[in-house]
């Protein structure tokens, strides 16, 4: 394959160099590439590398493992990819996260103070409570995104930005406790039909993305707004409406990982989430969500999201210390957005 | 480098005639997918002509000057500068051989000032830092040999559209010419300005340089033109001597299909008036004070210039211009404050010139594209749900109705050619109820298939009692379907045209009319 730099101007000498014409299955595996993008490609290459590196990973409990592990950033990635079908990004999801882990711990620690017997009652109101946090979160990116015009990048940093010093006021830098055991014993360990609780809410959550992503005329709406807002508006669709919904739904989802989480660490914190704007992008990227909208699949960000904790399980297996870790989701997330533009290019080739 | 041998067939047959020209464009073809853009044309620009470049839109013009100026290669076919094989990788490397194009879409970055956009690619430096006195100094000598009065700490994003035409133009001066091209270069100029310009192009021709004009105005033609070469639907068809140019000649050559093979005849059987727009004016100033109506079963041609006012004016109607004064009454229904959701709802549906930009959504399959103004109504809508399955099959059937090729509308739009394209784009009236149908310049860079293909839906919908509005800066196609035509300038409405009143003299007389009103 030749490479045609980015940048400057094809000399004539390099312009007549005829790209080799690849072996019969090299044009094989290039279709399979085109069709199915650079996803089940990583995969493979993972699952290879890690179960050559660490022997336990290719086993059915380390596996159900990274499929619990990997139930948040599953949720943060489904609002995530919504916002991105938009054209926009979500950079304050980390942020709801943590905003709604503190603000339903704290809700649920003083209520449970008051009423030590009403264990459902105060789970319910600190669930709510976490929720609402980040939805108005999310109210605020929609309101400046859709009606002011602020540039998503610039609206949801600052958000991030704010919610975070909020979240971080409210405890004051350290862990809420005091939340009923049943919360964590439910939403954080509980087992339903054989499965964690965390796995069926992540499950029912996919589904209705999926369902309203794919099958409901709101979900087309996103794939219109960011495949072309102008088309998108000349057609009768209220574009502005569309792109408020996703910021909130993008909250949504969000602040019910973060409630999540919660159970999980039976704490409530301002510092979690942190990794999550980018691990949320990066699983979009890698599933093949573009970047400037109007393309993505649901099925694949749930396999881009289980890949990226599948990578981190098989390195912490295989001991890879934890900074050398985020080095490589960084890379990890580069090398699929220069694998997606080889792709476009090779589609454009089989096209011609 | 090398030289084919037909090129040097071709060659010596230039040197035997005497001085090979200063650029010669031969046997040029551009092929896009779907799309033969150039077809074999043949093109010379001689040292001191002024050489103006004559046809309709999507008649090969842009294309030609883009291969010209470095922008695009051609799919075969030679350059040849002063006789040699020209090669040309780039704009820059077009600019270094001293070919110079001012384009009609400005390269100029708003950010800076104007002398940054002047020396923008070539500034002037000392011990490898800016040398700012000079290109100071440089800029004003410049803009004064112009006459231009501009000044050089201005930012270009804060200029108007003709002060940046002018930016471009001195940058066009600065640098060594030996072949200028200006691609409409008065469209944004005051007379005065563009009087100034003319100045500056007879002095460059006296200079031996070669000017490629393109124009649409036929005064700029009496006034400036040495040699006319008219293209048509990326053919050659001739080049005349500015002396033999008349309007008439001109406009045979440009338009001198055989109209009947491609132009249907379209009953007229006008009912009541679906479409009304009383004293319509734009906040912009882009339409003013416009008045008319559209009938049930008539196609309205609406012509002018681009930025006469034509295409503002239903824009504003459907709620892309802000309205600032008069009414909009749609299928009897007056709709205040229009926004496309409205004036769909009333009946009126508006198809984009710019299929790109407002049309379609690239990236996603034709049949979601055909749906997507119809995705309240069933069968798409289903409460809340999208029936996909209905989609789906609505897909097919107007692929079908269109002769979408090939016929798979579950592809990306992307992989169709601009026809085809089109086509979506007007599948997509046909899926909800429409009173008024505005097609945009329907046929812009679109095959001559193609085009048969839409003129006969219009008339399909024309016939069958719709109201069809029909902008176009296409000449022969106001006069061969419009049963009437409006011309507008200056944002007006100049003249209604019916019947035998309908000629291209009258139409012509009344693009211009804005300047002795003025």
């Amino acid at each position: 394959m030749s490479i045609i730099p980015a940048s400057g101007h094809m000399t004539p000498a390099s312009a007549a160099v005829v790209t080799p014409r690849p072996a019969p299955s090299g044009q094989k595996l290039k279709r399979l590439f085109v069709r199915l993008g650079v996803l089940p490609f990583l995969l493979v290459i993972a699952v290879c590398v890690f179960s050559l590196m660490a022997p336990n990973f290719l086993t059915v409990g380390n596996l159900s493992n990274v499929l619990r592990q990997s139930v948040f950033l599953t949720i943060v990635s489904m609002g995530q990819m919504m916002v991105l079908l938009t054209g926009g990004f979500d950079l304050s999801v980390g942020t709801i996260l943590a905003l709604s882990s503190v603000v339903g711990a704290t809700t649920m620690a003083a209520l449970s103070a008051l009423y030590p017997e009403a264990t459902m009652l105060v789970i319910a109101v600190g669930c709510l409570a976490g929720v609402a946090a980040g939805v108005a979160i999310g109210i605020v990116n929609g309101i400046g995104v859709s009606a002011f015009g602020v540039s998503p990048f610039i609206m949801t940093l600052g958000v991030s930005s704010i919610g975070f010093g909020i979240a971080l006021s409210l405890t004051g830098g350290t862990p809420v406790y005091g939340m009923p055991v049943a919360f964590g014993n439910v939403f954080g360990f509980g087992v339903l039909l054989g499965a964690p609780v965390p796995i069926w809410v992540a499950a029912g959550l996919i589904a209705a993305t999926w369902a309203l992503v794919s099958w409901t005329r709101y979900g087309r709406t996103l794939y219109a707004v960011g495949g072309n807002a102008r088309a998108a508006l000349l057609s009768g669709i209220n574009t502005r409406a569309t792109l408020f919904v996703v910021y909130v739904l993008s909250g949504l989802l969000a602040a019910i990982a973060g409630m999540l989480l919660t159970a999980r660490l039976d704490s409530g914190e301002a510092n979690i989430g942190s990794s999550m704007p980018l691990e949320s992008i990066a699983a979009c990227v890698i599933a093949g969500v573009s970047l400037r909208g109007g393309v993505g699949r649901v099925g694949n960000v749930v396999l881009g999201a289980l890949f990226i904790n599948l990578v981190q399980n098989g390195m912490n297996l295989a001991r890879i210390e934890s900074y050398l870790q985020t080095v490589v989701i960084g890379l990890i997330l580069i090398a699929a957005v220069i694998a997606d533009q080889v792709r476009l290019r090779y589609v454009a080739d089989l096209r011609s | 480098m090398s030289l084919d041998p037909a090129s040097m067939a071709v060659k010596a047959a230039s040197s035997r005639v005497g001085e090979p020209p200063l650029l010669e464009l031969l046997k040029v073809t551009k092929q896009y997918p779907g799309v033969t853009a150039l077809d074999g044309v043949d093109f010379t620009v001689r040292s001191g002509e002024v050489h103006v470049l004559f046809g309709e839109n999507g008649a090969g013009k842009s294309t030609l000057i883009s291969i010209v100026a470095g922008a695009i290669r051609p799919t075969s076919g030679a350059l040849l500068m002063n006789g040699e094989r020209l090669d040309l990788g780039s704009v820059h490397e077009a600019r270094s051989k001293g070919i110079t194009t001012v384009f009609q879409e400005f390269s100029l970055v708003p950010s800076m000032t104007v002398e940054e956009n002047l020396v923008l690619g070539a500034e002037p430096t000392r011990a490898g830092l800016l040398d700012r006195q000079a290109i100071r100094a440089e800029t004003r000598a410049l803009l004064k040999r112009l006459d231009f009065d501009l000044s050089p700490t201005a930012l270009v994003g804060d200029l108007s559209r003709a002060e940046q035409q002018m930016v471009e133009i001195a940058r066009a001066f600065r640098s060594r010419l030996s072949v200028l091209i200006l691609d409409e270069p008065t469209a944004s100029l005051t007379d005065r300005e563009a009087d100034r310009l003319f100045e500056l192009v007879a002095q460059a021709k006296a200079d031996g340089v070669g000017v490629v004009y393109i124009t649409h105005r036929l005064r700029e033609i009496e006034r400036i033109a040495d040699r006319i070469t008219v293209l048509r639907d990326g053919h050659y068809i001739k080049t005349i001597a500015a002396s033999e140019a008349d309007e008439e000649t001109l406009v045979r050559l440009m338009t001198g299909r055989a109209a009947g093979a491609i132009f249907p005849e379209i009953k007229a059987d006008p009912k009541d008036v679906a479409l009304s727009i009383e004293n319509l004016s734009t906040a912009s100033g882009s339409v003013r004070d416009a008045s008319f109506e559209v009938r049930g079963g008539e196609v309205v041609g609406l012509a002018g210039l681009v930025g006469s006012g034509k295409s503002e004016a239903v824009r504003a109607a459907f709620g892309l211009e802000r309205v600032v004064a008069g009414s909009v009454t749609i299928a009897g229904r007056a709709v205040a404050n229009p926004t496309p959701r409205r004036a769909l709802d009333a009946g009126l549906l508006y198809l984009p010139p710019d299929r790109k930009n407002e049309g379609l959504a690239m990236m996603r399959p034709c049949r979601e594209n055909m749906s997507l103004a119809a995705l309240r109504l069933p069968p798409f809508a289903w409460g809340p749900w999208l029936n996909r399955r209905a989609e789906a099959r609505e897909g097919m059937s107007l692929a079908r109705r269109m002769d979408l090729h090939p016929m798979r509308p579950d592809r990306d739009v992307e992989a169709f050619s601009g026809g085809n394209q089109q086509k979506v784009l007007l599948a997509r009236s046909l899926t909800r109820p429409v009173a008024v149908y505005a097609f945009d310049e329907p046929t812009v860079g679109v095959d001559v298939g193609a085009r048969v293909a839409i003129y006969r839906f219009i008339k399909e919908l024309c016939e069958s009692g719709a109201a069809v509005v029909l902008i176009s800066s296409d000449l022969p196609e106001i006069l061969n379907l419009a049963h009437r035509a409006l011309v507008f300038a200056g944002g007006r409405v100049q003249a209604e045209l019916a019947g035998a009143e309908l000629t291209e003299e009258a139409v012509l007389r009344h693009f211009f009319e804005r300047r002795v009103a003025a």
